[in-house]
């Protein structure tokens, strides 16, 4: 990994709710590097949104709240900072865009006026200049006819010129993290993969680290330089991208790749992973995985697993990659 | 062997009206010559992306939207036409499983009752009958007995389409459509389905029908795949011969714009520029011709038609004449 961008440390954000806490996030440690594109894979409810979310500090608190750990930008510490800091830091620094832009975009102003407030805002210059850099910008996005779109209202445009638009308007302040939250879930796979191109495209000559979430394995092997897998509120294996696809270690991450169609193999059936995702309002004891384990031994039900590193630069949560000692300690009680 | 389903040419505009007298502007041609068959224990794929008029053709070999022209032919017999006691006869042999299961069970409907509908309306069984066959159906879906005194919020997603799978069979169709069955649901739960929706046609021999936008799932589930783009099936082949040699160059830009779950391999390349165009306004020519990395001058004039390149492999491009 290049010089350390950001560092995630032990994270807990809870959700208070009237049926019970849910512990949406526990023990999550996680660091992304300068010009970094990192994945975040995991299904629905894992609490992939709720740490992008965390990092810019958008929890809505009631009912959320970030209850324990770090989250270490530059070596500063984001959860000390002060509101007003923390603007300084939304936008410039740190950039976010969500899956559905039309929710993102003002529909009642011309892209060009929403794009020309940003730019003036973060960026202290009149506007011309403010235009200028709009242009520019939606060319890096290669968007046909900059000037016509600046004119057009965000319902003018289609699903992937609105997301391109929002791609070109998080990075005109060159962040150095953009923070892309199902970025292209919404959109068809042609228009997703000219959208998905120009972010690659964009971000490694910006040099923008990004943390990449999506549920879809494809789009993340694709796209990604590591991969961390994310299941019931914690990361359960991290690892760079051709390591993770061709040797998963972790078994949820196993099952995952063995559950999906894919079009260059030809098997009948396909594996399933049993059961279905526990309530994060009573998860299970030990590992949160082990109810649905098929390779679950004495310690998982009691022991929640620490993180091994069978190889360098992959670490997995997962008790069956324990030493030597620790197995016999467990088989002897 | 005769077809189960049959369509022939189906067409289906839908008028666009406009203004405070609803004033008739124009058409959105959402299906425009559309033709299969599907015989017993076969699954028929038809892929393509939003708006292309995918779920409409569902809907018209159901016979829950009439078409403007064209036919439907269910065991020989036009569809369209039946009123009455032989549209009932004949629908409880067409049955649908759609997207969301969340939106199409009746959230204040035990189970018992949503499973056991289809029953009572096709005067198929009544009272303890009733109830006797709904177990059945559910723990052939996977799902246990007392699942049936309860209430859909109760379940997950993945079981929830369970249950939609189980009305949809229990009154023994031998037609089934599924739209976007698993589009809702995630990885872990999609390959629970897919397994269990394959293994039902292995056991009881039922047609699909089955509509997706994911080619990956469509080339699982599918013996035959028919490509749509803005109305009309572009390709047509037996699973194994579209991937071992795809024709068209919309199935081409479909196939290499999928992101593969493999970081050696390099896919998801934009091949096609720009986005589908509105079905209002189609582009004269071969639909596709806009955004067709090999357009030539034939493709902006005329229409190319859906004709035999191999075998049993039908495109529709200039290329091929």
């Amino acid at each position: 990994m290049s010089e350390l961008l950001l560092e995630i440390r032990n994270l807990a954000v809870q959700f208070f709710t009237y049926q019970g806490t849910v512990r949406a996030l526990e023990g999550v440690s996680l660091r992304v590097g300068r010009g970094e594109i990192l994945g975040l894979v995991g299904e629905t409810g894992c609490g992939k949104s709720v740490l992008a979310r965390s990092v810019l500090r958008l929890i809505a608190d009631p009912p959320g709240r970030i209850t324990d750990g770090e989250i270490l930008f530059k070596g500063r510490d984001l959860l000390k900072l002060s509101r007003r800091e923390m603007r300084r830091i939304r936008g410039n620094e740190i950039s976010m865009i969500f899956q559905e832009p039309m929710s993102s975009l003002n529909p009642v102003f011309t892209v060009g006026n929403q794009m020309q407030e940003v730019v003036a805002l973060h960026q202290a210059v009149g506007r011309d200049e403010a235009r200028r850099i709009c242009v520019d910008m939606l060319r890096q996005v290669k968007m046909p006819d900059p000037d016509q779109v600046l004119a057009k209202y965000p319902h003018e445009l289609s699903g992937g010129m609105r997301q391109r638009v929002m791609i070109a308007m998080e990075l005109s302040c060159r962040p150095d993290l953009l923070l892309a939250d199902e970025p292209t879930t919404a959109l068809d796979v042609t228009v997703q993969a000219q959208v998905l191109s120009i972010l690659e495209g964009i971000t490694r000559r910006q040099g923008v680290a990004v943390l990449f979430i999506s549920h879809d394995l494809g789009v993340i092997a694709q796209l990604c330089d590591r991969v961390a897998v994310m299941y019931a509120g914690g990361i359960v294996e991290t690892a760079p991208a051709a390591a993770i696809f061709a040797g998963p270690r972790h078994p949820y991450t196993q099952g995952l790749l063995q559950a999906i169609p894919r079009i260059d193999d030809g098997k009948e059936a396909l594996m399933v992973i049993p059961g279905t995702v526990p309530s994060l309002i009573d998860p299970p004891r030990g590992c949160r995985f082990h109810p649905r384990c098929g390779h679950r031994f004495q310690p998982c039900d009691r022991e929640p697993p620490p993180f091994y590193e069978p190889s360098p630069g992959h670490r997995v949560a997962c008790h069956l990659h324990a030493g030597e000692d620790q197995r016999r300690s467990w088989n002897r009680s | 062997m005769e077809p189960v389903i049959e369509a022939r040419d189906l067409v289906k505009y839908f008028p666009i009206h406009s203004g405070v007298f609803g004033r008739h502007v124009d058409y959105l041609k959402a299906v425009d010559g559309v033709s299969f068959a599907l015989h017993r224990g076969e699954t028929l794929g038809l892929v393509g992306e939003s708006g292309c008029g995918k779920t409409t053709v569902g809907y018209l070999v159901l016979n829950l939207l009439s078409p403007d022209r064209g036919t439907v032919r269910f065991k020989g017999v036009d569809v369209p036409g039946l009123r009455g006691k032989a549209l009932r006869e004949i629908r409880r042999n067409l049955q649908v499983v759609f997207q969301d299961p969340q939106s199409s069970l009746d959230p204040r409907m035990l189970v018992k009752k949503t499973v056991g509908a289809p029953l009572e309306v096709n005067r198929l069984a009544r009272g303890a009958e009733v109830v006797r066959r709904v177990q059945a159906m559910l723990a052939e879906v996977g799902l246990s007995e007392e699942h049936a005194y309860r209430y859909p919020h109760e379940f997950s997603g993945g079981q929830r389409q369970r249950i939609g799978i189980a009305r949809a069979l229990i009154t023994g169709p031998e037609f089934v459509v599924f739209d976007e069955p698993t589009s809702a649901l995630d990885v872990s739960v999609q390959a629970q389905i897919l397994n269990l929706v394959k293994d039902l046609q292995r056991r009881h021999g039922y047609a699909y029908l089955f509509i997706s936008h994911d080619l990956s799932v469509i080339k699982h589930m599918s013996h035959r795949i028919a490509v749509m783009y803005l109305g009309i099936i572009v390709e047509t082949a037996a699973t194994g011969d579209l991937f071992a040699e795809p024709l068209h160059p919309y199935t081409r830009a479909l196939m290499s714009a999928l992101p593969l779950p493999d970081p050696g391999k390099r896919t998801m390349l934009a091949v096609v520029a720009g986005d589908v165009p509105s079905p209002v306004n189609l582009p004269a020519g071969c639909r596709f011709h806009p955004r067709c990395p090999e357009a030539r001058e034939i493709c902006r004039r005329s229409a190319p038609e859906l004709r035999e390149v191999k075998a049993g492999h039908r495109a529709a491009c200039h290329l091929y004449e």
